[in-house]
């Protein structure tokens, strides 16, 4: 079957680290605009770490928002323009822990919003420090000797938090392998379905590797995405409003 | 168009939608949450849309998203709240967005208290949040100036793509008073192409970022822009200047008991001036230039211990006459006072 | 003319190709591309055209062309 990256996504370059999976995820949003045929509809709002560099890449409009706030931007613009696919691009520190309370009151409110999560455990853009996501016992440059599950917290499950709450979708996915982004791309694609129909709040999490701050190999990490993050962080739609029990 | 009777917050929230203002999102605190209990029911009238945001944090990051998608939008807080907001207003400011922010001062730092008070003049006039940046800031004194203020503050952001305060307090905000209120307006979405709205492929794109510091004449764009805005937008109202040997400076609420001062010390014999602050920055410096040769100093008027309007009167007179400070931040001045104040300073700067 | 095109220019190297690709079709060239990297070659003898490469890609180095 030909494939290849669509336009939207891959005709500027990019400065992402060695192995870091942000191209795969925009591929997966590239493809499934061309599919949809919304690649002229799409807004994206992204938060100001390592996502920020995506606005250098993507042929999308978009907002730089401010740390932990893309959820309440991206509800903004979907306000005014209604015709938009509005998207609220974070990674965990963003969504878990500065903007943990604009991720619960989107959900409550059930804001017509899409948020993507990228979950790599760390704050990356800042050198690695620990995250509401990080394992217990990660290493980390501020938690040298590994989290503490009694001093820094157990690890953050957004489920646990919006798993019982009135939204559209929530949905756990990764990129550790082949037919694991496949099961991404499915997860992605009715989240955006869903919010073109404005069905409500949809929330994707993806583990992502950060070889980088992780200290290990690309390959490397998409294996211990799936040794060690999965086992705590199991994939799966949690909640698909409307959809087939 | 005939008056009605309207409290000032109020007011301000029907004039912003008269203004084209279809969105709002913010946080209640007082003394401005008439402005939020208003629109939460007369926005869906107009076919806006409102939120009561989790915070103010939240409130003005998605004012962003509304601006940035190109309409008009507003959100109004007070003392707390307006600091909370302080991160969002400098990626705004950075942004070059055009968006309108009341802050209907209250007293105090820290908590406070809720009544009126004039002890943000320092935040609003001096960026308030972090980076090198102002802001244009509104004053009105009364219910109809907050009114027609609302209607222009947001011509002003779109002129210079930038956001406008108006700096209202707890005695303007919560006071009944007879207003004219403006036409209603409507507002093109698609007014500007800058504003995000998802972008035909092969076309440029638009980035609503704060990142701009990479281009090479961002600075050379920001001096421009604040030096129009120096030069066009000082606003001001002079009363009995001319002659006077004393000039007090005061906005807001104050302003409007030193009319009274100014009034009452001239019946006594003392002449008495005001130069009434309508734009707080840009700083009205040229109410200071030809000054009569009779006036001797500056008295100050507002609601604050420190008395700070007193460091911008230096500035625009070049620290050549004696300025000083009457008020508190806990209690409105009153003429009386005023014009004794006045006098000892007449009688020191004599000496 | 093989079944997969590479635009080597994109390559960083990650080999998360190398670690995906079914049949060990793709090993390092031992050639160094404009970005200072050793980009990756494939193996048109091996290569099935499956897209495992292309789907495991962060820089988009990989176009299936059947």
């Amino acid at each position: 079957m030909k494939q290849k990256a669509p336009v939207s996504i891959s005709s500027n370059p990019h400065s992402f680290c060695q192995g870091c999976a942000q191209g795969i995820v925009n591929r997966l949003i590239g493809e499934i605009m061309e599919e949809m045929g919304t690649t002229d509809k799409l807004v994206v709002t992204t938060d100001v770490a390592c996502g920020a560099m995506n606005v250098e890449v993507w042929n999308f409009d978009t907002i730089v928002g401010a740390h932990g706030r893309p959820i309440p931007t991206a509800t903004g613009v979907k306000k005014v323009r209604k015709d938009v696919l509005s998207v609220a691009h974070l990674g965990d520190g963003a969504a878990y822990n500065i903007g943990l309370a604009e991720t619960v009151h989107g959900a409550l409110r059930d804001d017509d919003v899409l948020v993507l999560v990228l979950n790599n455990g760390v704050f990356a853009m800042t050198g690695g420090q620990t995250s509401a996501t990080t394992l217990v016992g990660q290493k980390t440059t501020s938690s040298v000797k590994g989290k503490r599950a009694e001093k820094e917290g157990k690890p953050f499950h957004v489920e646990d938090v919006l798993g019982k709450m009135d939204i559209a979708y929530l949905a756990r996915c990764s990129v550790d392998s082949v037919p694991a982004i496949k099961k991404t791309k499915k997860y992605l694609k009715k989240a955006f379905e869903k919010h073109q129909r404005g069905e409500g709040f949809c929330l994707v999490e993806i583990l992502t590797p950060c070889p980088t701050n992780w200290g290990l190999s690309p390959a490397a990490s998409m294996e211990r995405i799936r040794n060690e993050v999965i086992p705590q962080y199991p994939l799966g739609e949690f909640i698909d409003r409307g959809g087939e029990e | 168009m005939s008056k009605v009777l309207m409290k000032g917050n109020e007011a301000l929230a029907e004039a912003a939608l008269r203004a084209g203002c279809r969105f709002y999102s913010g946080y209640p605190i007082t003394p401005q949450t008439e402005i939020l209990e208003y629109l939460s029911w007369r926005m869906e009238e107009v076919g806006g849309e409102f939120v009561q945001t989790e915070s103010e944090l939240s409130g003005i990051n998605m004012l962003l998203g509304a601006a940035s998608a190109g309409a008009r939008a507003f959100t109004s807080t007070s003392g707390p709240g307006f600091s909370l907001m302080q991160e969002g207003l400098s990626y705004i400011v950075a942004a070059d967005l055009p968006l309108v922010v009341v802050n209907v001062m209250r007293e105090g730092s820290g908590l406070g208290n809720i009544g009126a008070s004039q002890g943000d003049y320092w935040q609003v006039t001096r960026g308030g949040g972090h980076g090198d940046y102002r802001t244009i800031v509104l004053a009105p004194s009364n219910v109809q100036e907050g009114a027609d203020l609302m209607a222009e503050a947001f011509d002003l952001a779109e002129k210079y793509l930038h956001p406008v305060l108006i700096c209202s307090d707890a005695a303007i905000g919560q006071m009944v008073e007879g207003v004219e209120l403006p036409e209603m307006k409507e507002h093109d979405i698609n007014k500007f192409d800058w504003a995000v709205r998802g972008c035909k492929p092969g076309d440029p794109i638009r980035t609503i970022q704060n990142i701009y510091f990479i281009d090479n004449d961002y600075e050379a764009h920001l001096l421009e822009k604040y030096d129009k805005i120096e030069k066009n937008e000082q606003r001001w109202e002079m009363v009995q200047t001319e002659d006077a040997d004393l000039i007090l400076v005061a906005y807001g609420i104050s302003s409007r008991m030193c009319k009274e001062a100014v009034k009452e010390a001239r019946a006594q014999g003392l002449k008495l001036g005001l130069i009434r602050l309508i734009t707080l920055w840009p700083f009205p410096n040229k109410a200071f230039e030809n000054l009569a040769p009779c006036v001797k100093g500056f008295l100050t008027v507002e609601m604050s211990t420190l008395g700070q309007v007193m460091d911008d009167v230096k500035l625009a007179t070049g620290c050549k006459y004696p300025v000083d400070h009457y008020g508190s931040m806990m209690a409105l001045p009153e003429a009386d006072g005023i014009i004794a104040k006045a006098k000892s300073m007449l009688e020191e700067v004599g000496k | 003319m093989g079944k997969v095109s590479v635009t080597t220019d994109r390559c960083k190297a990650c080999h998360l190709c190398i670690a995906n690709c079914p049949k060990e079709a793709i090993s390092p060239s031992g050639k160094v591309n404009s970005k200072g990297y050793e980009y990756i070659v494939v193996d048109d003898e091996k290569c099935v055209g499956c897209g495992s490469c292309y789907q495991m890609c962060p820089d988009y180095v990989f176009e299936i062309l059947e």
